[in-house]
């Protein structure tokens, strides 16, 4: 029996004796505390939407809650005008071109260490081990200064590697895997160590290759952590700004949306109705990403709840 | 709005998303092959290091080496002369109102305790409250939506939220407004540097928008915990007689600690770490500075690579005591299994 069960018992007094209108204002606090918090939580992201379909003089001179009362004066032209006067389109690109490498490259070369950790002897096993999960707290800002010089000395920076026909964010697709790669084996090796060895063992008897055994049963039955784990790496890396600052905030042409959505922010003294548009253009690839995969996401975060 | 770039960039869009996959799969396939070429005896010694080799040039580049770099380069000016100890002087010196000290407190200090504390009991509540109602999924969806948004996103939902007008003229912030319905004069949030310039009001308002977005992470680990408490224990302690507030302090709350812990020590340095929600706000201004930010600011503003790697390694100092406890955790439930 959990928790919710046990508190939602039935009400055994009489109707209308004491106990039970007890028992009943109980119940209706609670639920009017839970709706109260859940207003207060949502209060701020509704403000922030209804105003972005508001005219702009509107913006200015009422509150966002007066919209919500007619005359009903709603508008698509802040969006028409953020895409038009912003480069909010080509950052959304640039966006999926950062975030698709920079899960892809950690999550697949992570699978690979995970199953070397979980399933391979080799000396010092144990202490690489530990010392990912020590690297699980440490901050990225020890990194950037030596991780930039080499970057500039050696021409990995966005103008360059286009000059020499490579995408211009190799980089920054780097830089995220190194970071995400703790997270990563630490939370893949843990699930990977949970799969039964007899099927390694019948396997190694039926002649399977290491190659057959990874591909063939490891990555199968591990697919719910990977799916967490790619969304996670998906969202963080979308949403990230300090990296993308760091290693390519100076390409404007190549830099995500957090980038332009910052840069936006600082830079709009009196157009802030674009600012509105912005924000919500940007938050509608994770909102949907989460909204349809929430599931796998929750399952995520309890997995491995510490993450550098 | 033009679209015709994304267009034009097909062929990068079939590179990244076709080349990259196939860069990684060939690599195992071609190592692999090799290896299968070895004798019998060196195959055992050389495969594993296959497998996790990628993953170690990268966390060793990323990670690792950079680290050791940023340690040596606090310790050398910006021409790699060896300094001692005068970077730290320079960031440290000017206690307690120059130099990184504002970002010290406000980090270590004001950013710590408060966000960890709010969060915290912020996702207790509401992992308790929520536990309790039918439509539990519904609301925790709701309060759990910020974690998908950018802090970046976070920041401009919050600017209007604290939007300031003088007094007389309109508020269309809804925090001010809420204020001058009560019939106090407007408050500009973000720059009022109350109480006698300590600066604990708007690096409150900061905070808030951190916690707004992180609530629902800690909600959804306690509220876990919570259904993982047998139902039979707390029955057994209302037949007893216990009340609901002595059930909670007496038996959820101790049972619940373990979990409280590992979310506290992840908060501890998501707060240490905050860069995001101060750099789009106030750009650390009002005495709102972080000392991610500051960092940032000393490596890509004034291109002072010393100071920069000095107050990184302050950063680090301060995450070593939950770095130490995650290894030690690691290694009890290691000896455990």
């Amino acid at each position: 029996m959990s928790v919710a069960t046990a508190s939602r018992r039935e009400s055994t007094a009489a109707a209308w004796s004491m106990a039970w209108v007890l028992q009943r204002l109980q119940r209706s606090l609670l639920h009017i505390a839970v709706i109260l918090i859940t207003l207060v939580w949502i209060i701020p992201t509704l403000g922030l939407l209804v105003s972005s379909f508001r005219p702009s003089f509107k913006i200015i001179t009422t509150g966002w809650w007066t919209a919500l009362a007619p005359p009903f004066e709603f508008t698509l032209k802040n969006y028409n005008d953020m895409l038009a006067q912003s480069n909010m389109g080509s950052a959304i690109f640039n966006s999926f071109m950062v975030a698709i490498p920079s899960t892809v490259i950690p999550v697949t070369i992570a699978a690979f260490a995970a199953y070397a950790f979980a399933w391979m002897k080799f000396p010092g096993r144990d202490w690489i081990f530990l010392a990912f999960v020590g690297l699980l707290a440490v901050p990225l800002q020890l990194t950037f200064v030596p991780v930039l010089t080499f970057f500039v000395a050696h021409g990995i920076v966005p103008d360059n590697l286009s000059h020499i026909g490579l995408p211009p964010w190799v980089g920054l697709w780097l830089a995220h895997s190194g970071y995400g790669l703790p997270f990563s084996t630490y939370l893949l090796a843990n699930f990977f160590r949970q799969l039964p060895s007899d099927l390694f063992e019948s396997a190694e008897i039926d002649g399977a290759g290491t190659l057959t055994v990874f591909f063939r049963i490891v990555l199968p039955l591990s697919v719910p952590a990977l799916a967490s784990l790619v969304i996670f790496q998906f969202l963080w890396v979308w949403n990230d700004l300090l990296v993308a600052l760091i290693y390519v905030g100076g390409a404007p042409e190549v830099a995500p949306l957090t980038v332009n959505l910052a840069d936006l922010t600082n830079s709009l003294g009196q157009g802030y109705q674009l600012l509105t548009a912005a924000a919500f253009f940007s938050m509608v690839i994770p909102l949907l990403v989460f909204l349809s995969l929430q599931r796998y996401f929750v399952r995520g975060i309890l997995a491995g709840s510490v993450k550098g | 709005m033009d679209f015709s770039v994304l267009l034009q960039d097909i062929p990068t869009l079939l590179l990244v998303i076709l080349g990259v996959p196939a860069v990684l799969v060939g690599y195992i396939f071609g190592a692999e092959f090799l290896v299968r070429r070895l004798p019998d005896k060196n195959r055992p010694q050389v495969r594993p290091w296959i497998w996790v080799g990628p993953a170690l040039l990268l966390v060793a580049g990323f990670l690792f080496i950079p680290a050791v770099a940023t340690l040596i380069q606090s310790f050398e000016d910006n021409h790699g002369n060896f300094v001692g100890l005068q970077n730290y002087a320079d960031q440290l010196g000017g206690f307690p109102g120059g130099g990184a000290w504002i970002a010290i407190r406000n980090s270590i200090i004001v950013w710590l305790v408060v966000y960890m504390i709010l969060v915290l009991s912020f996702g207790l509540i509401m992992a308790v409250l929520f536990d309790r109602v039918g439509y539990e999924t519904f609301v925790k969806s709701l309060i759990f939506m910020p974690m998908a948004i950018s802090s970046v996103a976070s920041g401009v939902i919050w600017k209007f939220m604290y939007w300031y007008q003088p007094v007389g003229a309109p508020q269309t912030g809804t925090m001010n407004a809420v204020v001058t319905f009560f019939h106090h004069d407007p408050v500009a949030w973000l720059q009022d540097e109350w109480p006698n310039s300590l600066s604990i009001l708007n690096n409150l308002a900061l905070i808030t928008v951190a916690t707004w977005g992180m609530t629902g992470f800690s909600m959804v680990i306690l509220s876990a915990a919570l259904k993982g408490i047998p139902g039979e224990l707390l029955e057994a302690a209302r037949v007893d007689g216990a009340g609901e507030i002595t059930i909670f302090r007496r038996v959820i709350f101790p049972l619940m600690m373990p979990t409280i812990v590992v979310v506290a020590t992840t908060l501890v340095i998501f707060a240490i770490k905050v860069f995001d929600v101060p750099y789009v706000m106030t750009n650390g201004l009002y005495n709102t500075d972080v000392l991610a930010l500051r960092m940032y600011n000393l490596l890509y503003l004034s291109h002072n690579n010393a100071a920069a790697s000095a107050v990184a390694i302050v950063l680090l100092i301060a995450v070593v005591p939950v770095l130490i406890f995650n290894v030690r955790q690691f290694r009890a439930v290691e000896a455990r299994r």
